[in-house]
């Protein structure tokens, strides 16, 4: 398709010991920063290693900036980045020599090289890191060393799967301020994470389960299609609710989301009614008030939903 | 043996040279509570967890696990505790039985309790329809769940859990958290590092550390209050700005 920077028709990918996809389709448009969550196994990782070229998908199309990717393979790896889940990095060599390394590979220009890896190191403040051994770097460094890695050609387009996984909340925080600065450069990327607030800083959201897509949209649209009211209950302890327990009857989702309790209820319902039937099984709520939806209420739903229905 | 706490430390420290990775922390966990051992990544909680699991010695400082010494019963700490991390070392290979019944001979678990523990083990935590299953074959919930099996199957007094939920969706991390929940409904004392401040949230109280130094400490609620924000989150980049060292 003509104009978007990903553009995925149809794929379908059901191989051993691959998680299987089933007729996914999207696109991603230039510039955007598009996230992809849903449960392991969903199929994200295949996706990433069929854009990436390095798996063959057994039917459907994927392009990137129009160039397919199982028959141009070559061309495209030279305009994308990709940080898979388990990256590699070289222990024994410090943050300047693998990323010298990793600019030889793909052959950049010699003359260019150090400047480009200065640009990296200001941008990702590993600067004063940078004769440090990859080896003893804290797990945050590692994960930004390995994003300038998959950045040292200029890629237009990154393809990122769960670049955060172990990474505490300063350092997440500061790696999606070096996303949001490669898209206010004009980079595209795609991102995969298991953390729901960074799936609220994407421009767009897919939801994917099982191999197929469950919903699409920007995290507001998302939200704004929850099915129901949500409620914040407070006066329980989440430490004696189990996620699993049946919601009472006449309540469609109930669940801990931090300190709290949060309860879908159908649209319409009074406070008072959504209480005294969560006081059902948890007695000690109290508090309830509506509760602002985001997307982990959202995936949160959609998951227990599909889940009901298999 | 102290009664109250599972473990109590005073003044431990680690140096590695001039680099002190655990400084000074006085840390009191309570039997049966879930406490939540929070920090940057680098913080030194994995140093701290390695000193209170016998496996690595403290430069200086004392505490206590299950009633033993740190510096000097080791082996005896070993055999009452249960560790997991997020990188668990399963073996592929095995069929799931197997690396249940492998953990449980490590441990030493006495032959005539065996059948009983592994039957325990394996109702406790869900795993009865995948025993045969060859374990590299399953998707990473059923993996989690079969290493918490190992982990706690010779029922410890304290359970360590070194960021068990990696990358996990927030449905399957809830219900590993229901997992944890029963396991300190049954008095086992569970000390969880994480990087989902919801999941703090879960625990009885949380512990900061930052630079290696314990910088706050209370329960939800507490904490909370005393940053005057509505999240652990929030109360995590607070106290996480006091930090010197990257």
């Amino acid at each position: 398709m003509q104009n978007a920077a990903i553009y995925i028709d149809g794929l379908t990918h059901n191989h051993a010991g691959e998680h299987a996809l089933r007729g996914v389709s999207f696109s991603v448009q230039p510039g955007s920063l598009f996230g992809l969550i849903g449960a392991d196994g969903a199929g994200k990782s295949t996706l990433f290693r069929i854009l990436s070229t390095l798996l063959t998908p057994q039917s459907g199309h994927a392009e990137i900036l129009g160039l397919d990717a199982h028959k141009q393979s070559k061309e495209i790896r030279r305009i994308i980045g990709y940080m898979p889940q388990k990256f590699s990095l070289y222990g024994d060599l410090t943050v300047f020599e693998n990323l010298k390394f990793a600019a030889r590979i793909v052959d950049i220009n010699e003359k260019e090289l150090p400047h480009t890896i200065q640009d990296l190191l200001a941008f990702s403040r590993l600067e004063p890191a940078q004769n440090r051994q990859a080896a003893k770097l804290s797990g945050g460094m590692k994960q930004k060393l390995a994003l300038c890695c998959a950045m040292i050609r200029k890629p237009s387009i990154l393809l990122l799967d769960e670049p955060t996984v172990g990474v505490d909340p300063v350092t997440r925080k500061d790696f999606w301020n070096m996303l949001a600065q490669l898209k206010a450069r004009g980079c595209t990327t795609l991102v995969s994470t298991p953390y729901m607030d960074e799936a609220e800083l994407c421009d767009q959201v897919a939801l994917v389960h099982q191999g197929q897509l469950i919903g699409q949209g920007t995290p507001q649209e998302l939200c704004a299609k929850l099915p129901g009211t949500l409620w914040k209950i407070q006066g329980y302890t989440s430490l004696h609710f189990a996620i699993h327990a049946t919601p009472p009857q006449g309540i469609l989702c109930l669940y801990p989301m931090g300190g709290d309790l949060h309860a879908l209820a159908p649209q319409g319902m009074e406070s008072a009614e959504v209480l005294s039937l969560v006081q059902t099984c948890c007695p000690k709520a109290t508090k309830i008030q509506q509760a602002n939806v985001r997307i982990e209420d959202v995936l949160l739903q959609a998951l227990q939903a599909a889940e009901a229905n298999s | 043996m102290n009664t109250v706490f599972s473990i109590q430390t005073q003044g431990l420290t680690k140096k590695f040279g001039a680099f002190v990775a655990v400084d000074h922390i006085d840390v009191e966990v309570k039997r049966g509570e879930i406490y939540g051992f929070l920090g940057a990544n680098g913080a030194g909680k994995t140093t701290a967890i390695r000193m209170l699991c016998g496996l690595l010695q403290p430069s200086s400082g004392a505490g206590t696990v299950a009633g033993f010494d740190i510096l000097r019963e080791t082996a005896k700490i070993r055999t009452r505790i249960g560790y997991m991390s997020q990188k668990f070392s399963l073996y592929p290979d095995l069929d799931v039985r197997e690396n249940l019944a492998l953990y449980m001979e490590l441990y030493g678990i006495p032959k005539h309790s065996i059948e009983d523990q592994f039957t325990s083990a394996v109702e406790r935590t869900g795993i009865t329809e995948i025993l045969d299953r060859r374990t590299g074959e399953l998707p990473w919930g059923w993996q989690q769940k079969l290493s918490l099996a190992c982990a706690t199957a010779h029922i410890p007094e304290i359970l360590f859990l070194d960021e068990p939920t990696g990358s996990v969706d927030p449905l399957s991390r809830r219900a590993f958290w229901d997992l944890i929940r029963a396991e300190a409904a049954r008095g086992t004392t569970i000390f969880v590092t994480t990087h989902y401040m919801d999941e703090a949230e879960y625990c009885h109280r949380a512990c900061f550390l930052v630079d290696g130094k314990v910088a706050d400490l209370g329960t939800p609620p507490e904490l909370k209050e005393r940053h005057n924000v509505a999240s652990l989150q929030e109360v995590f980049l607070a106290v996480a700005k006091q930090a010197r060292r990257s």
